[in-house]
This record gives structure tokens, sequence and C-alpha cells, in this order.
């Protein structure tokens, strides 16, 4: 069959059973969105922004674990975009991005929204190529989607100059797997180390599982949950983690690192076998890396991506492999090298006298709302079943903090690039890969404004989000480092000039809330929940002095933690 | 220390770039830097000089490793190996100095490659050392320009 190559485009796209692309049009992609007008198999949704089109299928993809895919036009359609390339990229997430390039012929010569996609993108993605010939079309994106897919997943980038879509070639489906010599990144766990890790384990008197977005992205949370059943491990999860272990297992400490709990830091910190599964020991979660080495302890450390292995921390076990298949190896190993219950107990009993701290106690007043309550009321009314999507700052501590996640990929967040105006578009790729259920955008006034014009698409499209705005009249996170670290002076984080966001909404064809007193919290989020149909912006003013406990500062030690309690 | 990488790299348009970027996104240092086809010419071999402890040269070869269209990365300083660079060294040869070069060249086993009645221009191949030593020979007075390829090499090995 001889089609155009921006059909080709299209049939492929639902050769790979692309359910949705998120784009915006554009002049070199106009072949494209011409096919994509004749048919109906694959759903474009139109963003108002394509930063907003690369957040949600990057939260599309978060919340299913099949890839998502956006489009953009050439020049600013693409340079835009790059921030939520450049925020799939940090945390791993299959995205694979098709973008217009100008004519073969105009390449180099300064055409009309003409940019070097391949090169501006060439460090925020694993992979990127521009299209040369109409055939290599299909083949390069099958290829995409095989890149983006495999090993330690990533962004692939196409770019397809205008006159390349418009040329004819010959297309048929193709399912046949995909070899490519130079990449093979299914690697089998090496036995030897597997049985290394195993004695390990079975030695360990105080023993610690470290669990982070690898165990979502690798869909290994049901096997952790095995493991840990088998093993008596305490467990914690990193930012990207949440929700990879059930937080309401008695084993589970809560998140660890700069914000984690007191329990889960001390643990890590002072834990003679450490088992890291899926993470990489971010600055964000060991704090200082030689402060972290001080202690003495064994690390076995499961990851995919061989490069994560003694990068930050030197390993004394590396196991490069897929998590889920790591962890049904250990799983069957294990049953007879349990540790003895005796030392087990004494480790419980320190890591109790840790817990009782109750390092996340917080105030509560008459007169103001705190943070915290609004995360524990929304929690209380979704059962704690909702996505929870969020932007970056004080709310995405909290959010993560006080909204147990028992489920995998319930939590959506920017942790490795920490991109404000995340939290709406993604909120959106959330609720269209998930139509039926509650999703709720955490955020913050200087967040949101960050994305706002996303409010479009949502009522476009009837998406039912429930936006929960933290308003506390500052960059919140900005001014507490600046009231921690550079006494009090708040250089430019007061949010001056603030929208009235409950008629910003309206004006967008939604329904606004504002609620100031603690008093009406939770009848207030009752009420935006029970608007099924509709989109509910909950602007909920907040504490403007409220901090984020515990901390760790940067470059500090995880054992060097600020608690409220010590102020 | 010293790191010679050999990576084989599928030979396909900005492969090269791909390979300097990564070096300069972490912040690895590149002392030189040679590509070019192999005997299939799909792929291309490049040579890079680095410098790093064994933990960094360890990161280094495993992210080179992580790029989709490398194929292949040693460290050949890890194992038994040769090493070659070509330099071609224009130098002032007028008066008495001129015999002195060509002696020069002579114990150097280099070639002069071209002549003009106040220059040679010299040819010359080794590893970094002799290349050093023959510039510390010449005098900085005599060179008036000094055009290196950057290292290439080889494993001795079998394979």
């Amino acid at each position: 069959m001889n089609i155009t190559g921006a059909e080709i485009v299209v049939r492929t796209l639902q050769e790979l059973n692309v359910s949705h692309i998120f784009g915006y049009p554009g002049g070199a992609v106009l072949f494209i969105y011409d096919e994509i007008f004749k048919q109906n198999k694959v759903k474009h949704i139109l963003v108002r922004h394509e930063q907003g089109a690369a957040h949600a299928a990057d939260a599309y993809s978060r919340s299913t674990g099949s890839p998502g895919v956006c489009l953009v036009t050439s020049g600013p359609g693409l340079t835009n975009a790059v921030t939520g390339i450049a925020t799939a990229y940090m945390d791993s997430i299959p995205l694979v991005v098709i973008s217009g390039q100008v004519p073969s012929h105009a390449i180099g010569q300064d055409a009309f929204q003409e940019a070097d996609t391949v090169g501006i993108t060439r460090s925020c993605t694993k992979y990127n190529v521009l299209v040369q010939r109409v055939e290599d079309i299909a083949p390069l994106i099958r290829q995409a989607f095989h890149i983006a897919q495999t090993g330690r997943p990533g962004p692939v980038l196409v770019d397809i100059p205008k006159d390349i879509t418009a040329q004819i070639a010959a297309y048929a489906p193709d399912k046949s797997p995909i070899v490519m010599r130079s990449y093979n990144p299914v690697a089998k766990a090496n036995k030897q180390q597997i049985k290394r890790a195993l004695q390990l384990i079975k030695n360990a008197k105080r023993p610690m599982i470290y669990t982070g977005g690898g165990v979502i992205l690798g869909n290994a949370a049901a096997e952790l949950t095995k493991f840990a059943d088998k093993t008596k491990f305490p467990v914690t999860n990193t930012l990207m983690g949440l929700g990879g272990y059930p937080a309401n297992k008695k084993q589970f400490l809560g998140m660890l690192g700069m914000h984690g709990t007191y329990e889960a830091n001390m643990a890590m910190q002072y834990c003679d076998v450490l088992l890291a599964i899926g993470a990489r020991f971010d600055d964000r979660v060991i704090g200082d890396p030689t402060h972290f080495a001080r202690e003495k302890r064994q690390i076995i450390h499961a990851d995919i991506d061989p490069s994560s292995i003694s990068k930050r921390v030197a390993v004394d076990v590396p196991i490069v492999g897929y998590i889920d298949d790591i962890l049904k190896e250990l799983n069957s190993g294990i049953a007879a090298s349990l540790p003895e219950p005796k030392p087990l107990a004494e480790w419980w009993k320190q890591i109790d006298g840790w817990r009782a701290k109750k390092c996340m106690n917080y105030k509560k007043a008459t007169r103001i709302i705190k943070p915290q309550q609004v995360i524990e009321a929304l929690h209380e009314e979704t059962r704690g079943d909702a996505f929870v999507t969020s932007d970056v700052g004080q709310h995405q501590m909290w959010a993560a903090q006080y909204y147990p996640f028992n489920k995998p990929r319930r939590w959506i967040n920017s942790g490795g690039l920490g991109t404000m105006g995340f939290g709406l578009p993604a909120a959106m790729g959330v609720q269209l890969a998930h139509p039926k259920a509650q999703v709720a955008c955490v955020t913050g006034e200087a967040s949101i404004m960050m994305c706002i014009q996303e409010l479009s698409t949502c009522k476009q499209y009837r998406l039912p989000l429930k936006i929960i705005n933290l308003n506390n009249r500052y960059m919140g996170m900005v001014r507490q480092w600046q009231e921690f670290f550079h006494g009090n002076r708040y250089a430019e984080s007061y949010m001056d000039a603030l929208p009235d966001f409950v008629t910003l909404a309206e004006s967008f064809g939604h329904v606004g809330i504002r609620i100031e007193h603690p008093k009406d919290l939770k009848a207030g989020i009752k009420h935006a929940f029970a608007q099924k149909d509709k989109l509910v912006f909950l602007d909920i003013l907040t504490d403007p002095t409220e901090n984020v406990y515990p901390m760790v500062a940067a470059g500090k030690g995880l054992s060097e933690m600020v608690l409220a309690e010590d102020l | 220390m010293r790191r010679i990488l050999s990576i084989l790299i599928e030979n396909q348009p900005g492969a090269l770039s791909r390979v300097a970027n990564l070096f300069s996104a972490r912040g690895y240092n590149i002392e030189s830097l040679t590509v070019a086809p192999t005997e299939d010419s799909t792929l291309s071999r490049m040579t890079v000089v680095t410098h790093g402890n064994d933990a960094t040269t360890e990161q280094i070869t495993k992210q080179v490793n992580k790029l989709i269209e490398v194929y292949k990365v040693i460290d050949i300083t890890e194992e038994k190996h040769v090493e070659r660079e070509l330099m071609i060294v224009k130098v002032r040869a007028a008066g008495e100095g001129r015999e002195e070069i060509k002696r020069l060249v002579d114990i150097f086993r280099a070639v002069i490659i071209n002549v003009t009645p106040k220059t040679y221009i010299i040819q010359i191949t080794g590893n970094q050392q002799k290349l050093n030593s023959f510039i510390t020979a010449l005098g900085n007075s005599a060179i008036l320009e000094i055009a290196r390829t950057g290292a290439c090499g080889l494993t001795r090995l079998d394979k």
C-alpha cells in the first residue's frame, strides 16, 4: 500500500495501539494533522501550550505504564515541549515525541520556525533521530517505542521534516521484534550476585529495604510486597517510589530523604544490610554521600541501569536486570535463608523507638488552615484511592507525606527535574487515561500559574479534575529556604498580585470555591468531589508560615534532620 | 590517571556529537578525540583520551555504553595495548639550525614532508610521550605551528 509519510505516521501509531496523542498543530505538522482529522482511532487532545502536551503524555504513561505520545510543530512548538521532555527524562518515563521539522532542503538555512531539534533535545532524550527518508518513518517510530519502553525507560524523539510527510512510500504493519545490534538492554540478573545477595539477606541483623521509581516503572510492586512479607524487613520508599509498597503496612517507615520520616532516615543510616531496589541514591534521598558512607553497611543494589550502580555510593553487591525478575529470583531463593527472629526483633525495637518521635505530628490551629490538614482531608474524602498529581514545592512534600499511597502509579509528580507547572497537565493525562477515576491535582498558587492555560483544555474535554490549591501567598519552598539559610530575606518569593482563583476558574467554565476557615475544610472538599462531572478549583488559604518537616538540609547527613519539635 | 577509551559506534549522523555531548554534560574531560570509519563501514571507531580515577572511568564507560548507538566500549589502558598519534610540525629552518633540525628528525625517525628555503614541515608518529619529547628537543623558538591528531590505539589481545 503506497501512502504519504503523514499517513504512515498515523497508521504506525494505530498499529502500536496508541489511544491518545497530546499535541498542538503548526506549519510543519499540517500533513500529519490532516491525517489525524481523517481517522478516529487515535484521539488527539489539543493542549494550550506544548509544555502541557509533554506533561500530559508523560502522566498518561506514569498512570498506565504505556508510553505517552505527543506531537508538536517545529521551532517554538518543540522548544516549548523541552521542559516536559526533560521532566520525563529525569524520571525515566517512556514518552514518544513526534516533532515536525522544516522541509529537508530548508534545514540549516535559518528557515521560519526552524530549530536544531535533535541538537536541543540530545541531552534530555534517551534517543532522538531526524528522519531522512519517507521509508524510514514507520521503522523509526516503531524503534522509538521500543527504545522508550525497554531497559531504563525514557523519552525518545522523532523529528520529521515537512516534505517527507508529503512523500509517498509503501507501508505495511510490522509486528516483528525490533533488533538493534548496539542496543540490547535486556540483562538477565547475574546468578552469582543473587546468591551473594541472599547470603547477606540471611545474615542481616539490621536490614532495610529502600525502593524507588524503578519498582513502579518495572511493575514490581506485587513482587516487592511478597519479598517484604517474607523477610519482615522494614521498607522505605523514595518520593518516586511511593505506592511501590503499600503505605498502610506496618513494615512501611514512610518516605525517606530530605523531607522523609525520622524513622526511615535513621534506619537508612544505621542499617547493616541495605537493599536498594530501583533507586539511585539521589542527593535529595541520602544527603551528603560521605556522611552516608561513614556508617559501615553492606549494600545490595538492584537496578536496570548499570550506570546507576556505584555512581554516588559504592555498592557491595550489584545486580543489573529487570526489578520484577530480580525480586522473583530473590523470593524463590529466600525460603531457606530467612534471618533469625531475635536480632530482627531488636532492630524493630530500635525502629519503634524512632517512630515514637512521631515526626509527622503538627500543630492544628483554629483560625487558620494548616496545609497538612488539607491533604489529610483529601485522603479521607477519596478513601486513599485517588490519583494525585502535584506540582513542585512545599505542597508536593505535604502531599507525599500525608497522603499514604497503597497502590503504584497513583502518585504522579516531577521528582527528578522538579518542574513547576507539571501538576495540572499531568492530571489531564491521568484523567484521560482513567475517565472514571478521581483525579486530584495538589498544587500551590505559584506552581498552578505556570500552566494555568490548560484549564481551557480541561473545559474542552470535560475533565472533572479536582484542583487543590494550597494558597499561602508565597513560593513556599523558596520562602522556607530563605527563612532557614538566607536570614529571612524573602527575595522575590512573595506572590503579589495573585488572581482571584475562584472567578478565574469560573471564567474558564469551571467551578471555583474558596475555603478560608478550618471548620469549612472537610465540607468544602466533600462538596467539590460531589460534583462528579465538573472541574472544581478549590482555592484553600493556608498558613503562610508553615514549613515542611522533618528536613535534612542540602549537603547534610541523613541523621542530621531538623524536626518540627526541635524548634 | 590517563585513560584511552576505544568506542565502536554506529556510523550515523550525529554520532560524534552524542559522545562529545555526554562528556560535556557530565563534566568529564576530553584530552583528545579521534574518529573514523572502521573496516566495517557501518561502524566508526572513536578513541577518547580522558583523565579520571577508577570510579570516574567506570562511570564514563557505563554512561558511554548507555548511548543507544554505541556498540562497544573498552578502556584499552586496562589491557596491553599500542597507542599512536600523528603530529605535523612546521619549523623555522634557516641558517645553521637547518642541519640540526634534520639531525633531530633522523634521531626521532620522523620525516620531512615539505621544504621551503626558510621552513620544514615534519611528520612524526608515536605515543604521546615521544611526540612531547620531540617538541622539547626542537625548542620553542623553532616551532611555527603544530597539528596533532590525538591518540588512537588498539589492544594487543588476539581477538
